[in-house]
């Protein structure tokens, strides 16, 4: 069915077609998402008590996510057994049952049917036959894991513990994060107009993030001259970068004219700089520290705001981003509140995030013309792995490995 | 001028000056420490603080702005707000509550028109002259943004 063929180069070159053809899009659904990766579904903050319940998709399949009576977290599709009709329809809530609305057949919080309505008939008239096996419809279980609080699911038998599925680069960074229990401050969507994977790799892409985002170099929250560094996993799938606090004072920059950096002409500084103020909560002095997971989740810490992100396909140029910001249950008033004001730097509105929803629409755009031409992706070289510079695309070649692997192209 | 038409003049000449894109007056329509927040309808039932934009007092409305003119990339466009008649109650000599729906349409270069934002506007305003808000809360009615939020609401 697939007519595609990957360019010669390898990794240094992403043809454009993959952000194009909905057989890829369908490929991509049975393959990866249906397929031996972990989705992530939530927090385990946001199923607060037995018996609530979340309604999320993996990939295009919509999912409920519930606690049992006893407080274990299962995921199943969010599909009727009978003629497919969603059981759950709300975006939360708390249910000691989920009845689904359509013939009102019902399930229990691990997906299982517990009652087909009038099975029997009534008075002897009507109903199934003995033989009749309506479960054999039933809506399909997710392996569910979770790691520091976050939650994944996996329609897959054969995908490796959740664990080692991100492996030994990544799980550390994932608990440098997540170092106590989270308290939910609110979720919002953003739509971009783009294939899931141009944000991806936007997310991967530490080349980009000082000279795309004014805020960054200006305010010398992050630049390519400041420490840091980038981890990838072994198979590529999924990335940690980050950059520490120390000022840089120097002037690459300004010297090479980057936009970012602003001109003299500009003087665009900030009148309310404590936006911008750190506390060094998790005492490593680190000021960013941007995570992804293989399909499509994002941890971000960037000064103190949290938030994990979950990246959803809705078809092949439309890409759901929600965000749910978090701090810590034992936040003082005063970390909240430095929660909430760095909120301005991310999601829709914010001074650094705007613009990703930005560039990434720019690319599907501007590719319409051309699948079969193809990206450069050669910042680095052409390998894939760790290292202490971020002027390198090496975590987007390894998306692309990863992807190219679940893909077999 | 009475309390309501007062109070719908300054929702009016708001919507304006935005629609115009003189967003360097919009901090001007703000207390000296007014309020700006942007949330949601959901974060708000379920009482989470989390905003889509907040700012605190005219230095962060300012650099909003200034950000917006001189950092910020995206792309041109405008904005259309209808602004409906307000609900206003008089709460002491000198403040006013004040509720009112919006509808927010985006105008992109291209032509492309769409209804980006609906919700309510509910304020606390400072009655004098000319009034102004000492806090602007603007509740979006969904939790989803087109690409990205710009320009205020």
């Amino acid at each position: 069915m697939l007519q595609r063929t990957w360019p010669a180069e390898g990794l240094t070159r992403v043809p454009y077609w993959v952000y194009q053809d909905a057989d890829i899009y369908q490929r991509e659904q049975e393959r990866i998402f249906r397929g031996a990766t972990w989705s992530y579904l939530c927090l385990e903050a946001e199923l607060p008590e037995p018996q609530s319940f979340l309604t999320t998709f993996v990939g295009d399949m919509p999912v409920v996510v519930a606690r049992d009576a006893s407080g274990a977290i299962h995921a199943f599709e969010n599909r009727c057994a009978h003629r497919g009709a969603l059981i759950a329809m709300q975006a939360r809530g708390k249910t000691d049952r989920f009845a689904c609305i359509y013939h009102n057949w019902t399930y229990d919080h691990a997906g299982n049917l517990l009652n087909v309505a009038f099975r029997k008939g009534i008075a002897g008239k009507g109903g199934m036959p003995a033989e009749a096996r309506p479960e054999s419809q039933a809506p399909k279980k997710l392996r569910v894991e979770s790691v520091h609080g976050l939650v994944f699911g996996t329609l897959s038998s054969e995908v490796s513990s959740l664990k080692s599925y991100i492996g030994p680069e990544i799980l550390p960074r994932i608990k440098r994060v997540m170092i106590k229990p989270v308290k939910v401050l609110g979720a919002y969507t953003q739509v971009l107009p783009n294939n899931w994977k141009l944000y991806m790799d936007n997310v991967k892409d530490t080349y980009h993030a000082s000279l795309l985002h004014l805020f960054f170099t200006r305010f010398r929250i992050n630049r390519l001259t400041q420490e840091g560094g980038v981890f990838v996993s072994k198979d590529g799938a999924h990335h940690c970068t980050f950059t520490r606090m120390i000022e840089d004072q120097g002037d690459a920059y300004e010297k090479e004219g980057m936009r970012s950096a602003g001109s003299s002409s500009s003087q665009f500084r900030l009148e309310a700089p404590e936006l911008l103020e750190q506390e060094d909560e998790l005492g490593d002095a680190v000021s960013i520290q941007i995570l992804s997971l293989f399909p499509g989740f994002v941890l971000h810490q960037i000064r103190n705001s949290l938030a994990a992100r979950q990246v959803l396909p809705k078809g092949i140029d439309r890409t759901e981003l929600n965000w749910t910001l978090f701090g810590f249950a034992d936040d003082d008033e005063a970390m909240t509140r430095r929660r909430l004001m760095q909120a301005n730097l991310v999601g829709p509105a914010g001074y650094i995030s705007m613009e990703d929803g930005a560039a990434t629409g720019f690319v599907q755009r501007g590719v319409a013309g051309s699948p079969e031409r193809a990206s450069v992706i050669e910042m680095g070289g052409s390998g894939v792995g760790s290292g202490d510079s971020r002027i390198t695309e090496t975590a987007v070649r390894g998306l692309w490995q990863a992807w190219r692997r679940h893909m077999d192209l | 001028m009475d309390l309501q038409q007062a109070v719908e003049r300054l929702h009016a000449r708001y919507a304006h000056a935005l629609d115009e894109g003189r967003l360097e007056d919009w901090p001007e329509f703000f207390t000296q420490n007014g309020r700006y927040r942007i949330t949601t309808a959901e974060n708000e039932d379920r009482g989470l603080p989390l905003p889509v934009l907040y700012a605190e007092g005219r230095p962060m409305l300012r650099d909003r702005i200034q950000s917006l003119r001189h950092a910020n990339i995206y792309e041109p466009q405008r904005y259309r707000h209808i602004v409906s008649s307000a609900l206003v109650e008089q709460l002491d000599g000198s403040h006013a509550r004040s509720v009112a729906n919006f509808l927010v349409i985006r105008i992109m270069e291209s032509g492309d028109t769409l209804l980006f934002a609906s919700g309510r506007y509910v304020d606390r305003i400072v009655l004098s002259e000319e009034p102004q808000y000492e806090e602007r809360v603007v509740i979006c009615d969904s939790r989803r943004f087109d690409t990205l939020l710009a320009i205020p609401l």
